[in-house]
């Protein structure tokens, strides 16, 4: 793939670090951020107009069928789908134990699930943040600003989780625990819950300073380390994402199974 | 023309937003090309207000009240940001992207460096410091030192004019420390940069400096010159200001004790945090005695504030046991309802924001022998007492957020005391404090250990284990390697069984 001019290093191609991205190693990471973001949003406008069985399941049978071109082997793929048919078999459930929606239905609103969450979580999975961040301001023009704060910002999460712990402990120490009570219990969360919030923002602010110091402030223009690119492969999956979800209307239309359903 | 300098202030003075006091007042300074200061002074003079304010970061009106001149490079110095490079204390919270060289890449894309030219110049900075990891190597998995030497990395990537270095050390062990001082002697020994230093252990800093400023309170310049002009008429006056000035390393108040009857013993214990390859903490035996200071060393990531931790019954240990031996109510240790641990156990953070639970000084005293069941006349009585030891009193009604370093310091320490309790835990006591704050506290223990009660304190401070400790326990990767001291021998022959057991 012969994306980047020569000098800049092929950091993508053994981008493995990032938790939020384990399939970026396939063949779908190496799409535009931007261009999978709008596939997965074709297909979620798509079917959400429709509830029909013949057109969820065209598209999921689309969907899967396109993994293997995508280059997502079985294993990762499953370790990271796997809630999603669990979603939807609960969803299915609900709907037979709770509703008196006819079995064709139950199962399109199932079908419409998974065909609708799989490209996002895809999308997501197969994606660096920061190559997201990157393509967010190349292609769909946020403000870097917004786009890079958002991803900084990203990174300072885990540590709340550790901020959390040390808030909770310097509360024992001082004395300051639930003592047994459903009251001091929910005190005890309410006040942790402020000091977190007093915490994270501290980290914030220092963060701004941090990335002010190095330039972000100035309003004046900004180039792009890594350059993101739209190419041939990007359009044909968006295209023939759009082309997959509007064939399934026609032919839910055809089939006389189509009927607005925005639930 | 005449060339301006880097740095002109004239009469400046900034109140950060919703303060009374000025953090600097009426600065007068001029610092010309090629330039190395050293920016000195007590906690709360201003040394990091000015060096953000140099780096465009601070603008009036939004983020306080301006008055007089700063410029840098003839230009507002608010006008101008990122024309500074600015290294801060701690790295971790400074980091903005997940990858190292994405990381160096931030600053120039920033400045607008041309696409073509940021991955040669990136690759020079990342060499320059001494980082030969790829350039998709996480910058979470970098030690605290290499995170730093990143931030510098970054510096030398953007090649601004002035260099601003806001204790760039003083958040790392010493390994860490020894590396960040030798990267930034090379990368500051090939360049004609100007160079504005604050750092607290000014011994180690006078070889990057050639110039010394001293700042008193609100700002007012005290002493500007040569390090040996600066040293040799001002030294006395620096110390009491609370500058470390260079010199001998504290001496001793006391010779070492040996101690009294054990108040804690940990036996075989072992803290295994989850989704983590190696225990934090590998069956340690580790007891503390009455009357006694015990330093727990070692470098980051080797396990004493876990250890230290299970010894003040915050954390649970994974396997093995605590007693606590000197009272207490029944039942485990590690079970103990927060106010009974409370009584017998005074723990302190290394930051002590994370301690302030009320909204004034005297409130925040008095919540420990309050929930200990002190009856409210006693605890009182011990809280007005402790703020007139500590120095206190005019700040009772002081929140504790808006105190200086310094202040909070003598509050979070003061907060542990309260209810007297028989074990004493700190986490870095001194860390980031400044000389005379640093020489209040290694009295206020030694006190605290001849009134009986045993003090562990986890340190990277050597001066302070020189000064204070008895016996000194050190860790490395989560096990207790060495003990040094007065018990060290009999509790080595108390257990007939234990060649790997201390304490």
């Amino acid at each position: 793939m012969a994306r980047r001019p020569s000098g800049e290093p092929a950091v993508r191609a053994t981008s493995t670090l990032s938790v939020t991205a384990s399939l970026a190693g396939s063949r779908l990471g190496r799409f535009n951020p931007a261009a999978k973001l709008a596939a997965a949003a074709f297909v979620i406008a798509g079917l959400l107009a429709s509830a029909s069985l013949v057109s969820a399941s065209v598209v999921l049978g689309c969907e899967l069928l396109a993994l293997p071109v995508a280059g997502v082997a079985v294993r990762p793929f499953l370790a990271r789908t796997w809630p999603l048919p669990l979603g939807a078999a609960g969803v299915a459930v609900a709907n037979i134990v709770a509703s008196d929606a006819s079995p064709t239905t139950i199962a399109a609103i199932s079908l419409r699930l998974l065909a609708i969450a799989l490209p996002g979580v895809l999308a997501f999975a197969s994606t660096e943040a920061v190559d997201l961040a990157d393509s967010l301001v190349q292609q769909l023009h946020v403000p870097a600003r917004f786009a890079y704060g958002a991803l900084a910002g990203l990174r300072l999460l885990p540590l709340l989780g550790l901020e959390w712990d040390l808030i909770r402990r310097a509360r024992r120490a001082r004395g300051i625990d639930a003592g047994g009570s459903p009251w001091g219990a929910a005190s005890l969360f309410a006040s942790t819950v402020y000091a977190l919030f007093v915490a994270a923002v501290r980290r914030a602010t220092r963060l701004a300073l941090a990335m002010d110091s190095r330039g972000f402030a100035s309003r004046g223009p900004r180039t792009a380390a890594r350059r993101q690119v739209v190419q041939a492969a990007d359009w044909a999956l968006v295209g023939s994402s759009a082309a997959v979800v509007a064939g399934a209307n026609v032919l839910a239309v055809l089939t006389g199974t189509w009927h607005a359903f925005l639930g | 023309m005449r060339e301006h300098p880097v740095i002109e202030a004239r009469g400046w003075g900034w109140r950060h937003a919703g303060r009374r006091h000025w953090a600097v007042r009426g600065l007068d300074l001029v610092v010309n090309a090629g330039e190395r200061v050293l920016l000195l002074g007590p906690s709360g003079a201003g040394k990091s207000t000015l060096l953000a304010a140099l780096a465009g970061l601070l603008r009036a009106p939004e983020s306080g009240d301006e008055e007089g001149r700063l410029l840098v490079g003839g230009v507002p110095a608010a006008e101008a940001p990122g024309h500074a490079g600015l290294v801060f204390q701690d790295p971790s919270s400074a980091l903005v992207m997940g990858r190292v060289g994405d990381e160096v890449a931030f600053g120039l894309e920033n400045r607008a460096v041309p696409a073509a030219e940021i991955w040669p110049r990136v690759g020079r900075a990342l060499a320059a410091v001494g980082l030969s990891y790829p350039l998709t190597r996480s910058t979470e998995q970098l030690s605290g030192g290499e995170q730093q030497r990143l931030a510098i990395a970054d510096v030398v990537a953007a090649a601004p004019r002035l260099w601003l270095l806001d204790e760039p050390t003083a958040n790392l062990d010493p390994p860490g420390t020894a590396l960040v001082r030798e990267t930034l002697r090379a990368v500051l020994g090939r360049r004609d940069n100007t160079l504005v230093l604050v750092e607290h252990k000014v011994e180690p800093a006078l070889e990057l400096v050639e110039r010394v400023v001293v700042l008193g309170a609100e700002g007012a310049l005290v002493a500007d010159g040569s390090p040996a002009e600066v040293f040799s008429s001002h030294a006395p006056a620096l110390r009491a200001a609370g500058v470390w000035a260079p010199g001998p390393a504290p001496e001793r108040l006391s010779p070492p004790r040996t101690g009294g009857d054990p108040v804690i013993r940990a036996e075989g214990v072992s803290v295994r945090y989850p989704g983590t390859e190696f225990p934090a903490v590998e069956s340690a035996d580790l007891a503390a005695y009455s009357g006694q200071v015990l330093a727990l060393t070692g470098p980051n990531g080797s396990g004493k504030s876990s250890l230290a931790l299970v010894l003040a019954s915050l954390l649970a240990p994974s396997a093995g046991s605590v007693r606590f031996l000197s009272g207490g109510p029944p039942g485990p240790y590690t079970k103990w309802r927060a106010r009974e641990l409370v009584r017998w156990v005074g723990t302190v953070f290394q930051e002590p924001e994370h301690q302030f639970v009320a909204s004034t000084v005297e409130d925040e005293l008095l919540v420990g022998p309050r929930r200990a069941g002190a009856s409210s006349a006693a605890a009182r009585r011990r809280v007005t007492e402790l703020m007139e030891r500590l120095r206190l009193t005019a700040l009772a009604r002081a929140n504790p957020f808006t105190l200086s370093g310094g202040e909070k310091r003598r509050l979070s320490v003061a907060t542990a005391l309260a209810t007297e309790p028989a074990l004493l835990v700190l986490d870095e006591p001194t860390f980031g404090q400044d000389a005379s704050t640093w020489d209040e506290l290694v009295a206020l223990l030694a006190e605290q250990r001849d009134a009986g009660r045993a003090v562990i304190c986890v340190t990277h401070d050597e001066q302070l284990v020189g000064a204070l400790a008895d016996r000194e326990a050190r860790m490395h990767a989560g096990r207790l390697t060495e003990l040094a001291g007065t018990r060290a021998n009999r509790s080595l022959a108390e257990r007939p069984s234990g060649a790997a057991a201390l304490g």
